[in-house]
């Protein structure tokens, strides 16, 4: 009879609580989130459960709404937000605001100088400081300031092959998931909600239903069907039309084709259901915007307190603002003091499929803007299929050039810019056009430039209009 | 009463607890002394000496933001490792200089360079040279330019540069110049024309 040795049972045992491990963190639930829409811009924030409430840190909720400073006294936490000043105590459940005394629903926490409130106290604390209504989904955590969100409508059109085309009231950009027989549109940064009842029924064989639900920070729209499905864009982004792929489309008898001889007369086929927009599928423009380090990677030290990560992030909001203004959606890698790795960077933009990665840098060195293209080394080591993940650039180098010479065309009408290869990450692994841009001042060494809004503001309008021209010349896709 | 071999075994503890004191204190100091030796990153005079050769070396100039070959005449031994060591010491003196057109933190050095055939430099800087490098594309950008194109455009057979930090990779020079990769002729030679055109 076979034993097992007793290092056999210590390593059968190791592997086992590996393995449990392993499933254990699987199955962890995801990091509670909140998402925040305001109509300037949207942002998410991690949530801290701390005896069964949820919070949120309070400075970080209101930095992208306006400028804001905290400061910590013993036991009290006073924030000024423009120019209304609030205070908090740690553990007490009263908050002033400006005059007003509010009531919190569970106390407020100060951690190593970071002011905490409940999650369900926000839509209280929010109209206080920005004097306009908010409208807080609780059990989703998603937070609209001043704003009703982005409806749809949903249409089938009983055409062969069927399909059924979502209609929203403005651009939208979800992430698609496709499943056999499932598409799922997850919209991250839209603040989709539905203004119907959350599950629509189609009555069709191919396309069965569509429901809507939103969690955790963000909303999903799921269309259900008995073929694969495939979603493609049209209308700038308005609309999303929910399809059969392909080769479901081949191998689906042809239902509604009347059969040879069939007399039609008597039961004449019913006219087709208004298709709102039939374009030809194009995939939608998507500029990701790199706010560059983050976190504790705090980039150059421009100034005694003005690190490079800071600049960086204040400009890529800039031009986001620009480039939504010119219909164009874009994806911020970076919209926090985040901590990021070049892969991770890279890896979202990749897995976004942008059209363009924009790596927004600054520094103190010269003036004006330079423009960085990938300095891809000649030897590309390609293994069939795949790419190497250090030079994927490869293919769009031509690509790139030419956005950075777009760019240096419109940025050369007001300041002094300059071309450039850089070795910087993470240029070389982005698989579209990818360029970087390293601003400095105006004048040389002047580096209270580099904050300036009316700059940053030129600039970011700048690269704007040479990508909205860039994607004009493109034909609005990728 | 506590036992003859018990008062003997302490005794023994308490005069071998003096002497090792005695031997940590000095040890101590020994430390300290190799430290303030091994912290002391002067560059020192090149040991080279003999007939000089006129070389190109690749001076980065900050003011303008471009790089720019200078002529030198420098002393230089035949070997390829010898010569390459021996023009990153020239190019690393003028940068330390006082009127540096491309200022190098003080204590920056270059320890060793590696040639690794068929074609490969490797340079290995010391910490200092890149914890305490200056950080944006452009300034680290020219740094490796300078070094790399003054290798290949002076040792023979040399097609690519490789950038350690105290003998391991480090991500990028000072938050910007990758490097990861490989910098090869080509590479390079772009680099440098576009640094070459002046602002």
């Amino acid at each position: 009879m076979n034993h097992f040795r007793p290092a056999s049972k210590h390593l059968f045992s190791f592997v086992l609580l590996c393995l449990l491990c392993a499933i254990w963190l699987h199955s962890a639930s995801p990091d509670k989130r909140i998402t925040v829409y305001s109509p300037t811009t949207t942002y998410t924030l991690n949530l801290v459960e701390h005896s069964g409430h949820d919070y949120v840190g309070l400075l970080e909720m209101l930095e992208p709404l306006g400028r804001v400073s905290a400061k910590t006294e013993r036991q009290r936490w006073k924030l000024r937000f423009k120019n209304i000043d609030a205070q908090f105590t740690n553990h007490n459940n009263k908050a002033r605001i400006g005059r007003r005394d509010l009531d919190l629903t569970a106390p407020f926490l100060l951690q190593n100088d970071r002011g905490l409130v409940p999650v369900d106290a926000l839509a209280t604390l929010l109209p206080a400081f920005l004097g306009t209504p908010v409208t807080f989904h609780s059990t989703a955590r998603r937070l609209f300031i001043q704003q009703n969100g982005t409806s749809y409508s949903a249409e089938l059109s009983s055409a062969n092959p069927p399909r059924v085309a979502f209609n929203f009231s403005a651009p939208v950009n979800p992430r698609v998931a496709t499943e056999p027989g499932k598409v799922t549109l997850v919209f991250h940064r839209d603040p989709v909600i539905a203004s119907g009842p959350a599950t629509l029924n189609f009555n069709d064989k191919t396309i069965t239903a569509a429901t809507f639900q939103e969690n955790n920070g963000m909303a999903e729209i799921t269309v259900a069907g008995t073929v694969p499905l495939m979603a493609s864009f049209s209308n700038n982004g308005r609309t999303i039309t929910i399809a059969p792929a392909p080769s479901a489309t081949a191998a689906q008898p042809p239902a509604s084709t009347p059969a040879p001889g069939v007399q039609t007369a008597t039961s004449p086929p019913a006219p087709p259901a208004p298709t709102p927009v039939s374009p030809a599928p194009v995939r939608r423009y998507l500029v990701a915007l790199d706010a560059s380090h983050g976190g504790d990677e705090r980039g150059a030290a421009l100034a005694d307190n003005l690190p490079e990560k800071d600049v960086t992030l204040t400009l890529a909001r800039r031009i986001r603002g620009q480039l939504e203004s010119r219909g164009i959606s874009t994806l911020m890698l970076r919209d926090g003091d985040a901590t990021l790795s070049a892969d991770q960077r890279a890896s979202s933009a990749n897995s976004a499929h942008v059209s363009v990665y924009l790596a927004i840098h600054a520094g103190t060195d010269g003036i004006g803007v330079r423009i960085c293209t990938a300095a891809l080394s000649s030897q590309t080591d390609t293994r069939g299929p795949f790419l190497s993940w250090n030079t994927a650039q490869a293919a769009y180098v031509s690509a790139s050039q030419a956005m950075a010479n777009n760019l240096e065309a419109q940025l050369s009408r007001s300041l002094p810019t300059r071309l450039l290869s850089a070795p910087l990450r993470p240029l070389n692994s982005v698989i579209a056009p990818a360029v970087a841009i390293e601003i400095a001042p105006r004048q040389p060494g002047n580096v209270a430039d580099l904050n300036a809004p009316d700059y940053q503001q030129s600039i970011a309008a700048a690269l704007a209009t040479a990508i909205a021209n860039a994607r004009d010349g493109a034909g609005g896709a990728h | 009463m506590i036992p003859r071999h018990l008062q003997i075994g302490i005794i023994f503890l308490f005069i071998a607890i003096v002497v090792m004191a005695f031997y940590a204190r000095r040890m101590r100091g020994r430390v300290a002394e190799t430290d303030s030796q091994a912290s002391d990153n002067r560059l020192v005079a090149p040991p080279v000496s003999g007939a000089t050769e006129q070389v190109t070396l690749y001076v980065a100039y900050d003011d303008s933001g471009v790089l720019r070959p200078q002529i030198a005449r420098i002393p230089l031994p035949s070997g390829r490792q010898q010569r390459g060591q021996e023009l990153l010491r020239a190019l690393l003196q003028l940068y330390l200089e006082k009127n540096s057109p491309h200022p190098l933190p003080a204590s920056a050095d270059i320890p060793d360079l590696y040639i690794v055939d068929p074609g490969l430099a490797v340079i290995d800087m010391n910490g200092a040279f890149s914890d305490n490098h200056r950080s944006g594309i452009l300034v680290e950008e020219l740094t490796v330019a300078s070094l790399a194109e003054t290798l290949l455009a002076n040792v023979p057979g040399i097609n690519r540069v490789k950038i350690l930090v105290d003998g391991k990779e480090r991500p990028t020079l000072a938050g910007h110049a990758d490097l990861t990769q490989f910098y090869d002729i080509a590479m390079v030679s772009k680099m440098v024309n576009q640094l070459q055109a002046n602002q």
